[in-house]
């Protein structure tokens, strides 16, 4: 009953803007599958064209082998839970849960087991007559996760459905995700701008940005090598430093920057010439006391801020490029304090060089 | 839902029409040289019509008296709805909803009723029929309406302002003129703007109350009843014109406000 | 209250009380509780006003209650005043969800602008217009000989059928616009989710448009049914010779009998009658009065 659903080729255009530029991908029956990017990447419109709302300016979209076009969002075997759930206000928990077999005509009994049933699959198994009102945030969500598995669709398409929780409860409900999507076996479709969400509970994730399709990979792909800048920057945080190669040395290339020159690994897709930049997560950039004898770069603790599990340390260099460095909270690393220097080293291979352009999420949202 | 949008496109042309079409129909029986009010058949185009109402001086005074109503209406109907939305704003409970009721009643009864309840009472208090009578019952409902209008904008009214001013050492007076009032204002004016259109369209509580004077809609009532001619259709076209150049410099504001903004 | 006097001080809080007071009293409920004690009392000549004949009694309401005809006027009003009302919801309802889901939003202050301009033009000249296009020699019925649709014409003016026809064309916008404005509200997520969960368009309506429009339907409704039985203009200038009105009858009371008891117990009725209606809405659409008076 899950079924695969895919992107060929697809594009979307409103008047002269393409919301959706040429996006190709093939996402299996029974995968849990997300869309990852910044607002107005185009994220919701693929959503919307899965779900059959509007149709696709050019490529085709398949579900379970069959295209879809021309088909309407009610003759389509697909679910959408929508961003602010649109639970209907009027109708009890129940009636809410089985609309999707009301309309196909099943009996009232039938409908009301079902609904139950579902209630049970989701842990809400008191709330059938309650009102959507008297619901909390987690619960209406989970009456959404009912209502739209009711219908027994072969997919899933949740919009940000976890955007309105408060942390802890979203971080649960993750969880819980998960595990309705692997009990169900349900392709699921799911779109958000939290890498978080989207690197926790994916099989694969889709990073997104104005309307292309970044890059496709499992998640610790997508976090450890990322295809281009705007993957690197979008998931996760580095230290990017702008640069040209300069050499080849073995695997690795030599990258000049105005900080000195370091050995990294190269991208793919990045030739010489090419406009690329050195990119570093944090808790590879170690923080010592004396230079190393690989890459290593003299800095000055600006900030240290105690997180918890680890210690994040910013720190600027002779040139003024700034550094974030992360240490594990396990007793190994000494905290250092503002004013100390220190040297940055890494190792090359946890250094890659990226093409494109870096996202700019420090200012979105 | 895409197919039928074209359905819904055509039923919205043919409902425009159908709403608009009557009044140029009537409009139009203004210019027909045919002693009987009528677009068909058409006798050829004459201005008399309009020369006719010119000088008519039964239509000047009903005319006055309309505007000298409708004026007076919104000069009361206006500070009392505000006043009582005020009011209604700042009590909760049994009080407020009794108190609603009475208050939005004259929207749902019937103006008969409204005209023969103000002319009976006021009879007993020893005030003849006449236009002031009218502009009681006119009032009665009026004042709701700009209540509601009030009432409705003060809900979106942060009371902490109020508090910030007089916590700032401002008199009342001052709370009410600098803070509330301007707050307020868009309401107040929409309350009388559609208390004058309400008023000058008033027939039924102004017929029962009116006592031997004439308003514009009493006058052009009686006109149909006695011999018809096409200077009620004159008068008609003057009144949809004059409605039309309104609506006109509503929008043309409308439009340069949201090019502006 | 005593908030009042905080904000506003007392001479502020007076001046409110006063005005509200002076609306209230004065202009609601008074006039409404003598209407109600005067359609109680006998029609006498002035001289005999407060002597012995001046009692209280139910006669002016059995001069209704012994009139067929008069019941029957009472009864037709009702139910022709019913009809206008489900005629005009059903004009009203695809016309509110156009304009509230369907209609490109740049569109919406145009038509709203071309719609409310019969709403400024007086209802006795809307009246007229119709009084003139529906005429046995006027323009709808040579329009439809010329378009060969009618072999002869028709007396449009005849029974209700002008009555309705005008009542419709007057009073179809106070039901369109809070049918609109419910629609409006709603979240057009939950039109996507029921059509997501395969429900076809008359179903979505049925479960989800049309039960949260209830409240625009019922202030619409009442609206229109109100307008429409107290309606005067109306039914005399498209009423027919076998098409007479409740509010006609007041009026010959009123004018033609100068017998302002008897009148006032028929206003009573009708006020009655709306004040029913009213409630058997606010009962069957459950709403409250503030939902309906916005």
């Amino acid at each position: 009953m899950s079924a695969g659903v895919e992107l060929d080729n697809v594009t979307m255009e409103f008047g002269s803007f393409r919301a959706v530029d040429n996006v190709a991908v093939n996402i299996q029956p029974g995968e849990f599958f997300s869309f990852l990017g910044p607002s107005g990447c185009g994220k919701t419109t693929i959503l919307r064209m899965v779900s059959g709302f509007i149709q696709p300016t050019k490529g085709i979209i398949r579900i379970g082998g069959k295209d879809m076009k021309g088909a309407r969002p009610n003759q389509r075997p697909t679910a959408l839970i929508f961003q602010n759930l649109a639970l209907f206000p009027l109708m009890p928990v129940w009636e809410n849960i089985a609309f999707g077999l009301e309309v196909r005509g099943v009996d009232k009994a039938t409908r009301r087991a079902k609904a139950e049933e579902l209630l049970r699959l989701v842990d809400l198994p008191d709330a059938a007559d309650k009102r959507v009102s008297q619901l909390s945030g987690g619960q209406k969500q989970r009456v959404a996760i009912a209502r739209a598995l009711a219908v027994e669709p072969s997919v899933m398409l949740l919009d940000e459905p976890l955007s309105a929780l408060d942390l802890k409860l979203r971080q649960h409900m993750r969880a819980e995700l998960r595990a309705i999507q692997k009990r169900t076996q349900v392709t699921f479709i799911y779109i958000t701008h939290d890498q978080g969400e989207a690197l926790a509970m994916s099989d694969r994730v889709g990073v997104m940005s104005h309307g292309k399709l970044q890059q496709v990979a499992v998640p610790q792909d997508i976090y450890n090598n990322p295809a281009n800048g705007f993957v690197a920057s979008f998931v996760g945080e580095n230290n990017i430093l702008p640069g040209e190669i300069t050499g080849e040395e073995g695997a690795l290339v030599t990258f000049t920057t105005a900080s000195g020159t370091f050995t990294a690994r190269k991208g793919p897709g990045v030739s010489k010439g090419a406009k690329v930049r050195l990119f570093l997560r944090p808790e590879h950039a170690k923080l010592s006391t004396s230079a190393g004898a690989g890459n290593s770069v003299a800095v000055e603790v600006t900030d240290v801020a105690f997180e918890g599990n680890f210690i994040s340390v910013h720190a600027v260099d002779a040139t003024g490029q700034a550094y974030i460095s992360e240490a594990r909270n396990d007793g190994s690393s000494v905290i250092p304090a503002r004013g100390d220097k220190l040297h940055i080293v890494f190792d090359g291979a946890n250094a890659v060089i990226l093409t494109g352009d870096i996202s700019a999420k420090d200012v979105d949202e | 839902m895409r197919k039928s949008n074209y359905a819904f496109h055509l039923y919205m042309v043919l409902f425009l029409l159908y709403m608009l079409l009557p009044l140029v129909v009537m409009g139009g029986a203004a210019f027909n040289d045919s002693r009987f009010p009528s677009i068909y058949p058409w006798q050829g185009w004459t201005m008399r019509w309009f020369i006719d109402l010119w000088n008519d001086g039964r239509m000047w005074t009903a005319f006055g008296n309309t505007i000298a109503v409708a004026l007076a209406v919104v000069a009361i109907s206006v500070p009392i709805g505000t006043a009582a939305a005020i009011l209604i704003n700042s009590i909760a409970g049994t009080t407020r909803t009794v108190l609603y009721s009475l208050m939005v009643a004259p929207i749902l009864t019937p103006g008969a009723v409204i005209g023969i309840s103000t002319l009976l009472f006021w009879n007993r208090l020893h005030v003849p029929a006449g236009l002031h009578l009218s502009v009681l019952g006119q009032v009665s409902y009026i004042a709701a309406f700009a209540m509601l209008l009030v009432l409705a904008r003060l809900q979106s009214f942060d009371r902490g302002l109020e508090e910030a001013a007089l916590d700032l050492g401002a008199s009342h007076a001052q709370v009410m003129r600098r803070i509330l009032l301007p707050h307020l204002y868009p309401a107040i004016g929409a309350g009388a703007a559609i208390g004058f259109f309400q008023s000058i369209e008033n027939f039924n509580v102004t017929l029962f109350t009116r006592g031997t004077y004439d308003t514009l809609t009493v006058y052009v009532f009686s006109k149909v009843r006695s011999g018809i001619t096409p200077t009620i259709n004159a008068l008609a076209l003057i009144l949809i014109t004059f409605t039309l150049l309104c609506a006109i410099a509503y929008e043309v504001r409308r439009r340069a406000v949201a090019r502006r903004g | 209250m005593s908030d009042l006097l905080n904000r506003y001080g007392a001479l502020l809080t007076t001046i409110f009380i006063l005005l509200t007071g002076f609306w209230l009293l004065m202009l609601i409920v008074l006039p409404n509780i003598y209407l109600f004690e005067t359609s109680f009392r006998p029609y006498l000549p002035v001289t005999e006003i407060g002597g012995p004949k001046d009692v209280f009694s139910f006669n002016n309401y059995f001069t209704f209650f012994n009139s067929p005809i008069h019941m029957n006027v009472f009864l037709w009003t009702m139910v022709y005043s019913s009809l206008v009302t489900v005629i005009c919801f059903l004009i009203a309802y695809p016309l509110a969800y156009y304009l509230s889901k369907v209609a490109p939003g740049h569109l919406l202050p145009t038509l709203f602008l071309l719609l409310f301009i019969p709403l400024w033009v007086s209802e006795v000249l809307r009246s007229f217009a119709w009084f003139i296009i529906l005429a046995l020699k006027g323009p709808l019925n040579a329009t439809l000989l010329g378009l060969g649709i009618l072999d002869e014409p028709i007396r449009w003016i005849s029974g209700f059928r002008g009555v309705v026809i005008g009542l419709v064309y007057t009073y179809v916008l106070f039901m369109l616009f809070p049918v609109f404005n419910a629609i409006q509200s709603l979240d057009t997520n939950q039109i996507e989710a029921a059509e997501d969960l395969g429900s076809p368009w008359w179903r979505t309506h049925l479960r989800v448009i049309l039960p949260h429009s209830k409240p625009g339907i019922a202030s619409g409704a009442v609206m229109v049914f109100m307008l429409s039985a107290g309606s005067i203009l109306v039914p005399t200038l498209l009423g027919s010779t076998t098409s007479r009105w409740f509010t006609e009858i007041i009026q010959q009371w009123m004018f033609e009998s100068q017998d302002w008891n008897t009148g006032s117990a028929y206003a009573f009725l009708l006020l009655i009658l709306c004040t029913v209606f009213v409630s058997v809405v606010m009962r069957v659409f459950r709403v409250k009065l503030s939902d309906i008076a916005k």
